[in-house]
């Protein structure tokens, strides 16, 4: 009785019952627009139209949705192997270290893809080592990580507090922000790959480094399903004591994982610092890391899963904040609430359509055997 | 006309493609115990299931006393006077024996007043049925027996019936399976209805009064206990005759293959689980550890297959040591010629939720030829599963069906191919047939015999004696953590149970 529910085809489990559930979450949240007395229908548009009415709304969705990408797929990572981390705010926040180094060291010498693949390697590292030792002291001492990576998200916002203050700050400069970067520490934007469907960019910062996402979607996709760390790590994952009887260490697990989690995180900072504002600012990573979990709990820790996810959630924020801008009465907040909706009925309230969807599925399914029969007959 | 407590009519159920019971009939009279036999994977559990609402039937009919009932779920299942004890136990681990008793069953919102009048009747219950338990005992510190006696004791106080057990003597000891009996017999002369999933023929053949037989989702038989023979039932399960006797020749031990020497192993609370044990193992030959669960045999698998830490000892493998008391690493002594059939196939040789293919690398997954650099090489990895279902004749012969749903003695298949394929120098087994129909123990025991006669050592460990004394060519019994004694294959039972309760041991360790 491991699995109660019946076995459903492709479509229905990763296509209809995500639709329905998101269905059901917007059905839900436009009775609170109706409840703050306004029009949910009216709502419900500017939200897609602000999300994809323009090729610039569109762009900023992608955009957002591209770090939510990296996010996600950290967050996935780690769930294979067991592992909640919850500290990719964190990690996302130091990686923006890396980022910002490659770019202030380069970016009035070289072109931006020279200064890009060292910023890759930059954010990946610090990203990694600020996962690292939640990692080992899960690995060594017995920490667990929920705590530690939870602990390391103040530590990182603190030590960047004093890093943005004091050491990346320029002489004279009141904002707690580095210098802006020259044109070698700006990502060219995609404007040509929305041309091709003739839409305009416009100002949203729509830039290569969702092609990055989309190539970390595949590397995530290879480790996990093809290759031996990745079995070791879905091994871990599902069953320690079969990992254990397998021979795999645990430790060592638990730290790889990790700093690949982290590494996934920290590369979050290259869209928004090289992307969008050609320098690193306070508190430039906005909630995206727990957004990530979000993201990862939707697209069930699959890359395939994980890009829609991050395109939806990129919706929500793009077209959440057009609403607010459209319908006054409409604040911020509620758009806050709209995205908890999605979260509670994509992610936590998973299964609950589930039981009737199957039966369904499997009365309609009988029906259509016994066709088959008597027409064989 | 005899009474029926039970009928079913034209029970349908299909997983997907998997037709699990096909149009079943079986009519269960009152005040019996009626047995149900079939392979692995037969529809046993899920007929079972579809009665106390775990699943609806696709089509067919429910009748308890002669009236139609619609079971939706188990709550309408206990309120048509149905209980059930699952294979695997559904008990609360840190409640206490009374308040699992009561989960679901409060008269009142107030506890208190409920709990005094639990408590009253549960001794009634104790008294009327013979089944003692402490009722203010924390379950996880029960040992599965009583574990067990509480299930029945839950369904007993919700006022069944009709009881349903579901291989409920997989876990027992055979001291624990006696009593389990007699309760049994006693549930009887109450008139109350037993139904009884064994897949151990002479349980069926002690205790119940009618048995059928499923094979491949369909009811093919129903016989009166007293009127059938094990050799009928077993081919009425199987479709074909089925060997019940090992046929093995003589052993013809080489060389020393492993040798344990002054092994000793401590568990998380610092309690000797095994202590100080000595003995050695030949090629050719095999070496059956019997003794009652719980007396340190499978710390002592643990610890040889390097997946436990021994405080002290040392062991031997080709002559060279195994570093049992710090880094013996499972998979380094795998390349060495050591292989390991765990006790526990769920949690410990098989990830359930992995496809087939990918459980049946577990553990040789550093090998080369699964490998293209740090990759695996997929289509390698389903060719070898897909020849090893071959020869194995695992079924359904998917690689990448989900292993979860294998039955139970398939999935053992696959632990079983994964291990012996590679021709290791040393075999160790836990409790290689457990819950495995009647076909698939034959084909197991045979692989065995036939490792054994390639020059393998085979160290087996199993809780049946039947077993070991079939398969053994040396029986060693372990009680308390410690061997204490060492018999032939055709020492009795009797002399051996006493071993096993530690009673002979102390007086030969005493000389
Ligand atoms: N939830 C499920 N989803 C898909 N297939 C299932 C499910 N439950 C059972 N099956 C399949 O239905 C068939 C019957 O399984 P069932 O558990 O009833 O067998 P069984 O007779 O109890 O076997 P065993 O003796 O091994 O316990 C098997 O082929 C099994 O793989
Ligand atoms: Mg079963």
């Amino acid at each position: 009785m491991s699995t109660p529910y019946a076995k459903l085809p492709g479509w229905v489990e990763y296509g209809l019952i995500p639709l329905i559930n998101l269905a059901v979450a917007f059905l839900v949240a436009g009775l609170v627009v109706l409840l703050v007395g306004e029009n949910p229908l009216e709502a419900a548009y500017h939200l897609i139209n602000g999300a994809f009415g323009r090729g610039e709304y569109l762009g900023f969705t992608l955009y957002y949705a591209t770090t939510f990408i990296f996010t996600g797929l950290a967050v996935a990572v780690a769930f294979h192997a067991g592992l909640f981390n919850i500290g990719g705010e964190g990690q996302a926040y130091v990686g923006g270290i890396g980022v910002a180094l490659a770019c202030l060291w380069l970016d009035q010498t070289m072109p931006w893809f020279v200064v890009f693949p060292l910023a890759i390697l930059g954010s990946a590292f610090f990203g990694a080592a600020w996962a690292f030792l939640p990692g080992w002291l899960q690995a060594k001492r017995g920490s667990h990580i929920v705590i530690t990576t939870i602990m390391f998200n103040f530590i990182a916002s603190s030590l960047m507090v004093y890093l943005l203050t004091r050491v990346l700050k320029p002489l004279g400069s009141m904002a707690p922000q580095t210098r802006t970067f020259a044109e070698g520490g700006q990502l060219p934007k995609l404007d040509w790959l929305l041309a091709i469907f003739g839409l305009n960019v416009g100002t949203a910062p729509f830039n290569v480094s969702f092609l990055l996402a989309l190539v970390a979607a595949f590397c995530v996709w290879l480790l996990i399903w093809r290759t031996k760390l990745g079995y070791e790590m879905r091994t871990m994952g599902h069953s320690p004591s079969a990992a254990r009887y397998a021979g795999m260490s645990e430790s060592r697990i638990t730290v790889i994982t990790m700093m690949i989690s982290g590494g996934l995180a920290g590369m979050m900072a290259l869209n928004p610092i090289m992307g969008e504002q050609a320098r690193m600012q306070l508190d430039f990573v906005q909630g995206a890391g727990f957004v990530g979990i979000a993201v990862a709990l939707m697209g069930r820790s699959h890359p395939a899963g994980i890009i829609p996810a991050a395109v939806l959630f990129g919706m929500l924020y793009q077209g959440g904040a057009e609403i607010s801008f459209e319908m006054p009465s409409i604040s911020r907040d509620m758009i806050v609430i709209i995205q908890g909706l999605v979260i509670l009925f994509a992610g936590a309230l998973e299964n609950m359509f589930r039981p009737a969807i199957t039966r369904l599925f499997t009365m309609q399914s009988r029906r259509a055997a016994v066709v088959t029969q008597t027409k064989g007959a | 006309m005899d009474n029926i407590a039970i009928e079913l009519r034209g029970i349908d159920k299909s997983f997907g493609p998997v037709h699990a019971n096909k149009n079943i009939n079986l009519k269960v009279r009152k005040g019996t115990i009626h047995g149900i036999i079939g392979e692995n994977g037969a529809g046993k559990s899920t007929l079972m299931s579809i009665l106390y609402g775990f699943y609806q039937a696709d089509s067919g009919e429910i009748l308890v006393d002669g009236k139609p009932v619609a079971i939706r779920d188990p709550n309408a299942a206990i309120a048509a006077g149905i209980g059930m004890v699952h294979q695997h136990f559904m008990l609360v681990e840190n409640f206490t024996v009374l308040e699992n008793i009561m989960l679901g069953a409060e008269d009142s919102q107030i506890l208190n007043k409920g709990i005094a009048k639990a408590r009253v009747e549960l001794k009634r219950l104790e008294r009327e049925y013979a089944l003692e338990v402490d009722p203010d005992a924390v379950i996880e510190e029960l040992p599965v027996g009583l574990q067990q006696r509480v299930e029945i004791l839950k369904a007993l106080y919700r006022r069944a019936d009709i009881l349903i057990l579901d291989e409920p003597t997989g876990v027992l000891t055979p001291a624990e399976a006696d009593h389990l009996f007699r309760v049994l017999e006693q549930l009887k002369s109450q008139g109350k209805t037993v139904i009884l999933i064994t897949h151990k023929l002479r349980e069926i053949m002690a205790i119940t009064d009618e048995v059928s037989v499923m094979r491949r989702g369909e009811m093919v038989a129903t016989r009166t206990t007293a009127e059938t023979s094990v050799e009928e039932l077993a081919e009425l399960m199987v479709g074909r005759r089925v060997l019940l006797r090992v046929e093995k020749g003589e052993a013809k031990p080489g060389e020393v293959k492993l040798a344990v020497e002054g092994l000793t192993v401590k568990d998380g609370r610092g309690v000797t689980m095994v202590d100080n044990v000595s003995f050695n193992l030949r090629a050719g030959e095999i070496v059956g550890i019997a003794g009652v669960a719980g007396n340190g045999q499978s710390e002592l698998l643990e610890a040889i297959s390097g997946i436990r830490r021994a405080v002290s000892g040392s062991v031997l493998l080709n002559g060279k040591p195994i570093d049992v008391t710090g880094r013996a690493d499972p998979s380094e002594l795998r390349d060495r010629g050591l292989a390991h059939v765990p006790e526990d196939r769920h949690h410990v040789g098989l990830v359930l939720k992995f496809e087939e293919c990918e459980n049946a690398i577990l553990g040789y997954h550093h090998d080369k030829r699964y490998l293209n650099g740090v990759f695996l090489d997929v289509d390698a990895i389903r060719k070898d599963a897909e020849k090893r279902i071959g020869e194995y004749d695992i079924r359904p012969p998917n690689p990448r069906l989900k292993t979860a749903n294998f039955s139970g003695g398939n999935q053992q298949k696959i632990v079983l191919a994964r291990e012996m394929e590679r021709g290791p120098d040393v075999l160790i087994i836990g409790q290689p047939t457990r819950g495995v129909d009647v076909g698939a123990i034959e084909f197991i025991h045979k692989r065995i015999i036939e490792m054994r006669d390639q020059g393998k050592a085979v160290l087996l460990v199993s809780v049946e004696l039947d077993e070991i004394r079939a398969l053994s060519d040396r029986i060693l019994v372990m009680f308390a953590g410690r061997v204490v004694g060492e018999r032939d294959p055709d020492a009795t039972e009797g002399e051996l149970g006493l071993l096993m309760a530690g009673v002979e041991g102390r007086k030969e360790a005493a000389e």
